[in-house]
């Protein structure tokens, strides 16, 4: 149980069952879907972005823990940031998810997923948001898929 | 002397299994996972190997491996006799009528394939409808899709009811419409479990002129099949989840219709004469074995054949029910559980959903315990659909899983219902 308490960590299960920002925004700048077609995974996200700064950032889905509390923890990060840092935190995070490199700086809260490093094929459930939230940026028309 | 009451000897219960010796065969059942023993219950995705089918592939290629049906020499000969003698088995396995109504293909899903290229591709026209059921795998879904895309061909879906169980009616009233060329059905529902019954499908599609598809996956390594008394047209399986390796499948189909169909592919081994101008297609099977097959998959699935000809189909088929009986007991006991496909007559899977847990963390928290379980769609996401959930979790059992996996599954189930408190 000790390791898997690793990837489940308190702060994850709290985000899963209680997603924060888990609403329709319902006059988006942006909006795009994200799917995980293996398992089935699907997210929205909504960005209201004003002045190149995300004033408002939502998610509606049906995902695992993972998939859930991520995005849920993506959300309270990039709420109130310049969409110009996305980037960096998105490749950060994906540091952290995929390698056993030192936490980079500012992710905050997010470091909470770097259990994830040791289980390969969650890797794509922890990125879905991310993925999506790139997409809603791009504007693309179809899902995003992780595959 | 009077005579002696005549003893009453029970005879032997054939559904008795050597658990202990079928494991024993079964090499990669001895390592551990995560510093757990192995619980393997992921087999309906892909079955584990015994060693009599590893042992029949590396003596195939250690001791006699050439291509087959050319070489003069001695080695292609005794290859040659191995895979041809492979046909025989999967013929008398299915009761077929002849080798030439076995063709080796690399899965299910290409033996579906080659029926709706070569005999959809010739049969089906704009306007004529193809039926499968509610409950299929994406295999049995999309190839049909494509041909109805090419032909203009409209596909049919005889819906299931809560319980997993088709509806035969409705069924049958999509039989009724005249333009029914090809009803595609799945023997056994790899996402819920129900064991259809094939015979009166088939029975009801023939009293209609409508020949018929199997897709035979599932059922080959729990249930008995012989295709002359199912008298359906078409037979596929694989042959990974029968105990064999993976890359080999088999088609059966009956003659008069594998005569008439063209060529599914083009190439070596499935012709008599080539000229620019003109070829001439080789006879059956062969007419739909272009190229060089998986020679040692074959035989090695020949060897699968013979192990669980062994065992016996009957004394398997009794053994996993009631290790399903057992199961079903035991995880209905956890509260918030829900055990998706019930119906009446069901195989050894259990597919289920915990309340407040997704599939896919159920699965990873299981691995961590050594128990291998699939979470997901199963490649059948008209069937979550169905029933409105993303996913499942599904145990599915073989002939070598015991009541003490049955355990540890429902054991670290528990452990999941605690960590997700």
């Amino acid at each position: 149980m000790n390791d898997l308490r690793d990837l489940y960590q308190e702060v994850i299960l709290d985000h899963n069952k209680r997603p924060r920002n888990f609403r329709i925004l319902p006059q988006p700048t942006h909006h795009a879907d994200g799917v995980n077609p293996l398992c089935g995974d699907r997210i929205s996200v909504f960005l209201d972005i004003d002045d190149g700064v995300i004033r408002d950032i939502s998610f509606q889905g049906a995902g695992c823990a993972i998939s859930s509390a991520s995005a849920s923890l993506m959300t309270e990060a990039l709420k109130g940031k310049p969409v110009n840092e996305i980037d960096y935190l998105f490749d950060a995070f994906h540091t952290v998810v995929t390698t056993d490199a030192e936490c980079p700086k500012g992710l905050g809260k997010l470091s909470v997923l770097a259990g994830v490093r040791d289980y390969p094929s969650r890797v794509k459930c922890a990125t879905l948001a991310w993925h999506a939230v790139h997409a809603a940026l791009e504007q693309h028309k179809q899902p995003v898929a992780t595959e | 002397m009077s005579a002696l009451p005549a003893l009453t000897i029970a005879p032997a219960d054939k559904t008795e299994l050597d658990l202990t010796s079928i494991r024993a065969d079964f090499p990669i059942l001895r390592q551990r996972i995560h510093g757990k023993s192995l619980v393997y219950l992921d087999n309906a995705a892909s079955v584990q190997k015994p060693k009599a089918v590893i042992d029949a592939i590396s003596e195939c290629y250690s001791g006699y491996y050439a291509n087959i049906h050319r070489g003069v020499h001695l080695l292609s000969e005794r290859s040659t006799m191995a895979y041809e003698g492979a046909r025989e088995k999967v013929r008398a396995f299915l009761n077929a009528a002849s080798t030439q109504e076995i063709i080796f293909t690399r899965n299910t899903t290409e033996s579906i394939n080659l029926v709706a290229s070569s005999f959809g591709g010739s049969a089906v026209k704009a306007g004529d409808e193809i039926i499968i059921t509610g409950m299929e795998h994406h295999s049995n879904i999309v190839p049909w899709q494509l041909l109805c895309d090419r032909t203009g061909a409209v596909l049919k879906v005889a819906p299931f009811t809560d319980a997993g169980e088709l509806i035969l009616e409705e069924y049958e009233r999509l039989l009724n419409s005249g333009r029914v060329k090809l009803a595609a059905f799945v023997h056994i529902s790899n996402a819920l479990g129900t064991i259809n019954p094939v015979k009166m499908m088939v029975d009801l599609a023939h009293a209609r002129g409508v020949p018929t598809l199997v897709d035979g996956a599932q059922s080959v390594p729990h249930l008995t099949v012989d295709v002359q008394n199912l008298d359906c047209d078409f037979y596929a399986f694989s042959g990974h989840k029968l105990y064999g390796p993976s890359g080999v499948g088999v088609l059966y189909g009956k003659q008069a219709l594998l005569d008439a169909m063209p060529p599914y592919q083009g190439g070596g081994d499935m012709i008599s004469v080539v000229t620019f101008e003109k070829t001439e297609y080789a006879d059956l099977p062969n007419k739909f074995e272009a190229g060089t097959p998986n020679i040692a998959g074959v035989i090695g699935m020949g060897a699968a054949l013979d192990w669980l000809n062994a065992i016996g189909l009957d004394a398997v088929a009794a053994h996993e029910q009631q290790l399903l009986d057992y199961a079903t007991a035991q995880l209905l006991e956890i509260p918030g559980l829900v055990i998706m496909g019930t119906a009446r007559d069901k195989a050894a899977l259990v597919a289920f959903t915990l309340q407040g847990v997704h599939p896919h963390d159920i699965g990873t928290i299981l691995d961590r315990e050594g128990i291998a379980i699939r979470a997901g769609h199963h490649c059948a996401q008209p069937v979550m659909q169905r029933y409105g959930v993303p996913a499942t979790a599904r145990a599915s059992l073989a002939v070598y899983n015991s009541r003490d996996e049955v355990d540890a599954l429902v054991k670290a189930l528990w452990k999941v219902k605690e960590l997700f408190a």
